[in-house]
């Protein structure tokens, strides 16, 4: 059924009993033309633009848990597309137009709220690198406005201007990013595939991957074996466990990146708020609570928990950027497993085996990616050619030496 | 992970007087294949269950260790002076 303002209306005079399931729990066909390992945001975004751009629709996302249960649901709900690299720009804008019409295309509610993303600089170094990032936005028709001391000052007094290590200066404002509800991400993506025809198989996991002449002909998995036509991997944190059951060696490490939601609160923090001296992001959810996040870890994890280091560091971030934040209570912290990728950029592309494909590297900025990764992967997997803002995603940059490293901190993914 | 890293030179210590640099990996010859270099600076097995990680006691004897871990369980199984030297797994 369509949702609309008349449905909810509609059900709630029958006392919201007869609302369908989103989507359907399917049994495992013999074979599809398709099959997405990971029911995550870009495994259920790829099935979703298969079937709706490219219309194929003979497609299964296995998921071996439920949908929703990894990143996607993990994350602090940030979107933007504040990139500097030509590889990385256009793409992320394209996710951004795409996070704009969201909503009325696949017909969920997302709860994409455009309320701005901030990041501050603290000296003149730091104005001059966001200056040039702002100017390279802007020469790819990105949204960047660059805020002085007094302007940050109007919108955020309740920041620590005068710290007397990391003193604010100003920020760039990228008023157009904002935040979106994530797990209403997944729900909406599955939803619409589902409606489409593709088969969301959950509690199914992949335990290997059947191989002939140079091709992928199936999965084995805990519900029997399924064959494809064409293999794609989108299994994020766990992509080099996958692709190790098609002998492939990828160019990522696992991390642990933790994050934190507060009690309630009443309105306080506008847009979303990134602290430039050390790594901290902050913003409000609609029900009060502040979430936020600072680095990973540090250290290969495959735990969906964190280190209690990691817990004191990024509280001591927030406190030097908002001093009144000593006195909230954190209510819940938790951990996701990032794929970190050796330049901080993420992989959509062919691999060496003929029919097997490899969405992966998100490092830990795959959430505002969604949209765009999915349409990019699901280009890719229709027309055998990538997607014009996906080109330099390649999975042999690395041996070619055509890195897309917005830090520039070398092959060294715990510092991306 | 525990908050505590055993070093073998001062014992257990907080897991905050570390700091972690990455993959414990033979480093190739010279004048090795580009391949193998390739390999060498790009390429991780990021296996889920052991692994051996160069890790620096900074704030402490200030020397290069391999802690060898479990990256699902965070298990420490071995912590020792890099100088011993060894091949480990990337």
């Amino acid at each position: 059924m369509r949702y609309s303002a008349f449905s909810i209306f509609l059900n709630g005079l029958k006392g919201n009993r007869n609302w369908g399931a989103a989507w359907r729990e399917p049994q495992p066909k013999l074979h599809y033309d398709v099959v997405i390992v990971g029911g995550g945001g870009h495994g259920l975004a790829t099935a979703y633009y298969l079937a709706r751009e490219f219309g194929i629709t003979n497609v299964a996302v296995l998921e071996k848990n439920y949908i929703g249960s990894g990143n996607v649901g993990r994350n602090t709900t940030i979107i933007r597309s504040n990139y500097l690299l030509e590889g990385n720009n256009p793409f992320y804008e394209f996710s951004m137009k795409l996070w704009e019409g969201l909503e009325q295309d696949f017909n969920f509610n997302a709860m994409v709220s455009q309320r701005g993303v901030l990041n501050l600089y603290h000296s003149d170094a730091q104005r001059d690198a966001y200056t040039r990032r702002g100017n390279a936005m802007r020469l790819h028709g990105v949204d960047a406005e660059l805020l002085d001391r007094a302007a940050v000052k109007t919108m955020l007094p309740f920041l620590d201007f005068d710290n007397a290590r990391f003193p604010i200066q100003g920020g760039l404002l990228q008023r157009r990013g904002g935040t979106v509800r994530h797990d209403g991400v997944a729900w909406g993506y599955a939803r619409g595939a589902d409606g489409r025809g593709v088969d969301i198989i959950q509690n199914c996991e992949v335990t290997g991957i059947r191989r002939e002449n140079g091709r992928v002909t199936g999965v084995e998995t805990t519900k029997g074996f399924i064959g494809c036509g064409k293999l794609g991997l989108a299994a994020a944190g766990n992509s080099s466990q996958v692709a190790e059951m098609a002998g492939m060696k990828l160019p990522l490490e696992s991390h642990v990146l933790q994050a934190f939601v507060s009690e309630g609160l009443k309105p306080f923090i506008d847009g979303v708020v990134t602290f430039g001296a050390g790594h901290f992001y902050v913003s409000q959810s609609d029900k009060g609570g502040l979430v936020f996040g600072g680095d990973i870890d540090g250290y290969n994890s495959y735990a969906q928990r964190g280190n209690l280091a990691t817990v004191e560091h990024v509280a001591e971030a927030g406190k030097a950027m908002i001093p009144a934040l000593s006195r909230i209570r954190v209510l819940r912290a938790w951990g996701g497993v990032m794929d970190m990728s050796m330049d901080g950029s993420p992989i959509i592309d062919r691999t060496p085996l003929d029919n097997l494909y490899l969405n992966a590297g998100w490092c830990y900025g795959g959430f505002k990616a969604t949209p765009a990764s999915g349409f990019c992967f699901a280009h890719l997997l229709a027309k055998d050619a990538p997607h014009p803002t996906a080109r330099q995603m390649r999975l042999d940059r690395f041996e070619r030496g055509y890195l897309i490293d917005e830090k520039g901190q070398g092959a060294q993914p715990n510092l991306h | 992970m525990a908050s505590l890293l055993p070093c073998p030179h001062c014992g257990p210590r907080p897991r905050e007087e570390f700091t972690v640099k990455g993959a414990a990996q033979a480093r190739p010859a010279p004048d090795a294949s580009p391949d193998v270099w390739f390999d060498y600076v790009y390429l991780r097995d990021n296996p889920r269950g052991a692994y051996a990680e160069y890790w620096h006691h900074t704030s402490g004897c200030r020397r290069w260790l391999i802690v060898t871990r479990d990256t699902a369980t965070h298990d420490v199984f071995d912590s020792r002076d890099a100088a011993e030297g060894r091949e480990v797994r990337a």
